[in-house]
C-alpha cells in the first residue's frame, strides 16, 4: 500500500497518447471495500466502456476520475495531471486546493444518470455558465457557444426551453452540450441512459457515437451492450471492485476467457 | 339596562379606520418599516449562519450551532430588554438617535431591529438550512463537473435553487414578525401596538382603538400574503413550470370530484 502510494510509479507523467492514468485505485465506504485495486489506461481517441453487474465498483471507479471520490490508495492522473493531488517542494504527494481541482475538473466532462440539470436554467443559460463562471467568458461568445453545443446534440431549437419542459432524452444531450461547451480533454459517463425511457436511448447514443468518430476520449458506464460493442474499442468488465477482463468487444464479448464474464453477459445479452 | 352599557362607538371606530390620525398611521409605518429591515437582515444573516453550519471547519459549526440555541432559546422580550436597557445599564452600549440624509432613527427603533434580526435570523438559518438540503446533491455535482469550486456552486448554483424551498416557510416567519413587533412596545418603540394604546388610554375607546388596530395588523399580513403567492408562482415560472390556474371555487369542486370525470390530471 505505501509502495502504491508513491508517486515513483507514475512514470507515465508528459506521455502525451496517454490521457487517463490509473493506478491501483483502493476505495472503501465505511467497511464496505467498493474498489479493490483497479488500474485503467485510456489513450487519446479511445473509448472504453465499463460493464458489470450492479455494485461492481463501475460508477465509483468513475467518479475516481474526476475526483468526486478520493481514492484511498492508489493515484489517477488525466491529461498528465495528478488529479485531487499536487507535489510539494519535497516531490510528497499532498492534496490539492479547492480551486486547484476544480481547474483539473474543467477538462474532464461528466454526464450523470439522472442529467443534473439545473432546473431553473433554460437549456442555453445550463450550457452557458461553465464558460461564463469558469473561464470567465463573456456572455455573448458563451451564447454563440452553447449555441453551437445545443445545434451539435440537434437541440438549438429548443435553447429557450427549460429543463421541465424537456424530455428524458433532450434533457440528456443537454447535458452533454453542457460538458462539451467546456472544451474537455475528456468525457466521462455514468449510465447515461440508464433513466431514459427506450424510445429515447436512441437519440443519446447517437450523439455520443458521434463524438467517438471525432475522435473524443471517451470512458462510459453502460449497460447497453449492442452499443458497447459498436462504439468501444475496449470494453472492461468489472466485478466485485476489480476489472476481471478487458480487452477488444470481439474478444469481450465473443470470446470471453473469464467465467465471470460468461455468466454476465449470459444475462444482460 | 345591558344595551344601555354596550358603549361602542360606532362613528369612533369607523373614523379611525378609515381616516387614522396622523399618529396612527406612524406607528402604523414603523410597524412595516422596522419588520420588513429586520427581515431582510434576518435573511442575510441567517444565510451566513446556515453556510457556517455546514463549513468543514469544526469551530465554525460549534459557534453557529451555539448561535442559533442561544437566540431560539430565549425570549425575543428579555433580548430586547437586555440589547436597549440592559447593554445601556451596563455602560456597554447607549443606543442613540441618529439623523441620516435628514431622517432621524429613533434609539429604540435602532435596538428593536437589530433585536429582531438577530432573534429572526436564528429562525432563517434553520429555514435556509433545510433548504439547501433539499437541493439535490446532483446540482452541487454538476456545478463542480464543470470545474467550478465549491464555493462557485453554492453560490450560482446551490443558494439560487434553495430559494424556491425557502420562500414558503420564510413568509410564514414574516407573518409572525410583522405581529411580533408589538412587543416592541416594550422598549418604548412607537409602533402600531404603542401608539394605539396611548390613543385607548387618552380617549378611552379601548375596544374601537384596538379593533382598528387588529384591521390594520390583519390587512398587512394578507397584504404579505399576496405578495408571497405572487413571489412563489414568480419563482416557479423561472423555473418553467406553469402553475395550474384555477378558482378558488374550481379547486374546492374537484376535491368533492371522481378525478375520472374531469379529464385533467395531476401536473406530474
Amino acid at each position: 500500500m505505501a509502495l502504491s502510494n508513491s508517486f515513483e510509479e507514475s512514470s507515465t507523467i508528459g506521455d502525451a497518447g496517454l490521457i487517463v492514468h490509473a493506478h491501483d485505485i483502493h476505495k472503501s465506504f465505511g467497511s464496505l471495500e467498493v474498489l479493490k485495486g483497479v488500474s485503467l489506461d485510456v489513450v487519446r481517441g479511445e473509448v472504453v466502456v465499463l460493464i458489470g453487474p450492479s455494485g461492481s465498483g463501475k460508477t465509483t471507479f468513475l467518479r475516481c476520475i474526476n475526483h468526486f471520490e478520493k481514492p484511498d490508495v492508489g493515484f489517477v492522473q488525466v491529461n498528465g495531471h495528478l488529479i485531487g493531488s499536487k507535489l510539494d517542494r519535497g516531490g510528497q504527494r499532498v492534496d490539492a486546493s479547492a480551486r486547484e481541482v476544480a481547474t483539473q475538473r474543467a477538462e474532464i466532462g461528466f454526464v450523470f444518470q439522472h442529467f443534473n440539470l439545473f432546473p431553473n436554467r433554460t437549456a442555453m443559460e445550463n450550457v452557458m455558465l461553465g464558460p461564463i463562471k469558469v473561464q470567465k467568458m463573456s456572455k455573448e461568445k458563451a451564447r454563440t457557444l452553447a449555441l453551437a453545443q445545443l445545434e451539435k446534440v440537434g437541440l438549438s431549437s429548443k435553447a429557450d426551453r427549460y429543463p421541465a419542459q424537456l424530455s428524458g432524452g433532450q434533457k440528456q444531450r443537454v447535458a452533454i452540450a453542457r460538458s462539451l461547451a467546456m472544451s474537455p480533454a475528456l468525457m466521462l459517463f455514468d449510465e447515461p441512459t440508464s433513466a431514459l425511457d427506450p424510445e429515447v436511448i436512441g437519440e443519446v447514443l447517437t450523439v455520443i457515437r458521434d463524438l467517438a468518430n471525432e475522435g473524443m476520449t471517451m470512458v462510459i458506464v453502460s449497460h447497453e451492450i449492442g452499443f458497447a460493442r459498436e462504439v468501444a474499442d475496449r470494453v472492461a468488465m468489472f466485478d466485485d471492485g476489480q476489472i476481471v477482463e478487458i480487452g477488444t468487444p470481439q474478444q469481450l464479448f465473443d470470446t470471453p476467457s473469464q467465467a465471470r464474464t460468461k455468466s454476465f453477459l449470459s444475462k444482460v445479452l | 339596562m345591558l344595551i344601555s352599557t354596550l358603549q361602542f362607538d360606532t362613528s369612533f371606530f369607523w373614523h379611525e379606520l378609515f381616516g387614522p390620525s396622523s399618529a396612527f398611521l406612524g406607528g402604523l409605518w414603523r410597524t412595516v418599516y422596522i419588520s420588513i429591515i429586520a427581515q431582510l437582515l434576518a435573511v442575510v444573516i441567517g444565510l451566513l449562519v446556515a453556510l457556517a453550519r455546514r463549513s468543514t471547519l469544526r469551530i465554525l459549526r460549534g459557534v453557529a450551532g451555539a448561535y442559533v440555541w442561544v437566540l431560539r432559546g430565549t425570549p425575543l422580550l428579555v433580548q430586547l430588554v437586555i440589547v436597549y436597557d440592559g447593554l445601556a445599564a451596563t455602560d456597554i452600549y447607549r443606543f442613540q438617535d441618529v439623523t441620516v440624509l435628514g431622517v432621524t432613527i429613533l434609539a429604540s427603533v435602532q435596538a428593536a431591529i437589530l433585536t429582531l434580526a438577530l432573534n429572526e435570523s436564528a429562525y432563517m438559518s434553520e429555514i435556509i438550512r433545510a433548504g439547501l438540503a433539499a437541493v439535490d446533491v446532483g446540482q452541487n455535482e454538476a456545478a463542480l463537473s464543470v470545474g467550478m469550486t465549491p464555493t462557485q456552486a453554492m453560490r450560482y448554483v446551490v443558494v439560487p435553487q434553495a430559494m424556491r424551498f425557502v420562500i414558503p416557510p420564510l413568509g410564514n416567519d414574516f407573518n409572525a414578525m410583522m405581529k411580533s413587533t408589538s412587543v416592541l412596545s416594550v422598549i418604548g418603540v412607537p409602533e402600531l401596538f404603542l401608539i394605539t394604546q396611548e390613543i385607548s388610554s387618552s380617549t378611552f375607546h379601548t375596544f374601537e382603538i384596538f379593533m382598528d388596530a387588529a384591521l390594520y395588523y390583519l390587512a398587512l399580513t394578507t397584504i404579505w400574503a399576496f405578495v408571497q403567492t405572487w413571489l412563489e408562482a414568480k419563482i416557479d415560472r423561472s423555473w418553467g413550470i406553469e402553475r395550474a390556474q384555477r378558482s378558488w371555487w374550481a379547486s374546492i369542486r374537484e376535491r368533492f370530484q371522481d378525478p375520472k370525470t374531469l379529464g385533467i390530471g395531476r401536473r406530474a
